[in-house]
């Protein structure tokens, strides 16, 4: 087992580079390292001009996700040892412009996360003696899946249709409106449905699956927007063949 | 380019005046197995096309009388038309598979806390479509 491993890291300085390049890294390729852990030993030891987000180290906070080999993963969760003998290959994430080296401007997707209202919508609170927001196990279980999302935008890297069609609203946003959509608290469906049901909505996908393959967290994407189709095509017959039914 | 808007992000804009922007490659579906087999899934619209188009001609030979219907038929038999079938079959086989496989993202269906395993509803799938199949070969057969 060699101890050493190397990382071809994507540079580009904005204030000098007109393209960017790739550099080499020779790291210690200790067995309980990853790639995060090697990005922080560049860093701290062998080029500290190295840009790159991260935060919690276990697959919480959703920063560090980047391009490794050509495929969206975090790069907390991806231990060294399992790319031998490299070398390992580091890109920004897909589809999104890069900032610096391995930073990407994450704005569009912040934007559309904020067009499908993933908040909890209420004509009225519900009052105490009421019993307030109590939830069943099973009533819980409905939208859990997706409330497990951490905004990683993986996805949005893996997605194809994402990267030749940026209007797309993306698998997160839609797996986040599906989250507040199956949550019997939640009255703010109909509101979703005008930014959903569009084709920039779940009508772009053309459902290739890779979002979920990539997903950290199995929220599965893919599965919350086909679902939203199927409901939304039996919403559209039903106005059509029952439209005194829609009151 | 359609990806980035500097107006509607002025701040950042003025923050990061030079993003590098990335195009997608014309040929990125060869750069992995699961794209290609995306591309081919897509692909296999050209084959029910190509047997929708066939019925039409069929339907039409079949107006103009039983000269033409012959002749159609051996257009049919020829080995050009064999090869064809062959792949239209090869290809309806591939969507359906992966059709079917893929029905469970779109169908879930939760039982009190948990939700009905994907095999199961692939299955009932697989089952219908088994069960339809062997009534269409009945009623034409006989």
């Amino acid at each position: 087992m060699s101890s050493k491993i190397t990382l071809e890291v994507f540079r580009y300085n904005p204030e000098n580079d007109e393209e960017p390049s790739f550099q080499s890294y020779e790291v210690p390729c200790n067995k309980d390292w990853v790639i995060l852990d090697a990005l922080n030993y560049i860093k701290d030891d062998l080029d500290g001009t190295l840009s790159y987000r991260w935060s919690c180290r276990m697959g919480v906070c959703g920063s560090c996700g980047m391009m490794i080999n050509n495929e969206p993963i975090l790069t907390c969760a991806a231990f060294l040892k399992d790319y031998l003998p490299g070398p390992i290959r580091i890109e920004p994430l897909d589809h999104f412009p890069v900032v610096k080296d391995l930073i990407i401007e994450m704005s569009d997707f912040v934007e559309k996360l904020k067009r499908v209202k993933p908040w909890i919508i209420r004509e009225e609170e519900p009052s105490l003696s009421e019993g307030g927001y109590n939830q069943t196990p099973a009533q819980l279980a409905a939208y859990k899946q997706y409330s497990m999302c951490i905004n990683c935008m993986l996805c949005y890297s893996a997605c194809p249709v994402y990267g030749l069609e940026p209007e797309f609203l993306g698998p997160a946003a839609i797996a986040l409106a599906q989250r507040y959509n199956y949550d019997n608290r939640d009255q703010g469906k109909k509101e979703r449905e005008n930014v959903i049901s569009q084709d920039d909505g779940i009508w772009q996908c053309t459902f290739v699956g890779e979002c979920s393959a990539v997903c950290p967290k199995n929220v599965d994407p893919a599965g919350a927007i086909q679902r939203y189709k199927v409901e939304s095509t039996t919403n559209w017959w039903k106005s059509v063949l029952m439209p005194w039914g829609n009151k | 380019m359609k990806f980035f808007k500097p107006d509607q992000y002025v701040i950042y804009y003025k923050g990061y005046p030079k993003l590098y922007i990335r195009v997608k490659p014309i040929f990125w579906w060869l750069k992995k197995w699961s794209s290609f087999f995306f591309i081919l899934r897509e692909m296999t619209s050209l084959a029910v096309g190509f047997y929708a188009i066939v019925l039409i001609l069929m339907i039409n030979a079949i107006n103009q009388g039983p000269e033409a219907y012959a002749e159609f038929q051996t257009w049919l038999k020829s080995p050009i038309s064999m090869a064809l079938h062959l792949l239209a079959l090869a290809l309806a086989l591939y969507h359906s598979i992966t059709w079917f496989n893929l029905a469970p993202k779109a169908m879930v269906i939760q039982i009190g806390t948990n939700k009905v395993p994907g095999f199961i509803i692939s299955g009932l799938n697989y089952g219908a479509w088994v069960a339809l199949s062997a009534l269409l070969g009945w009623f034409l057969l006989n």
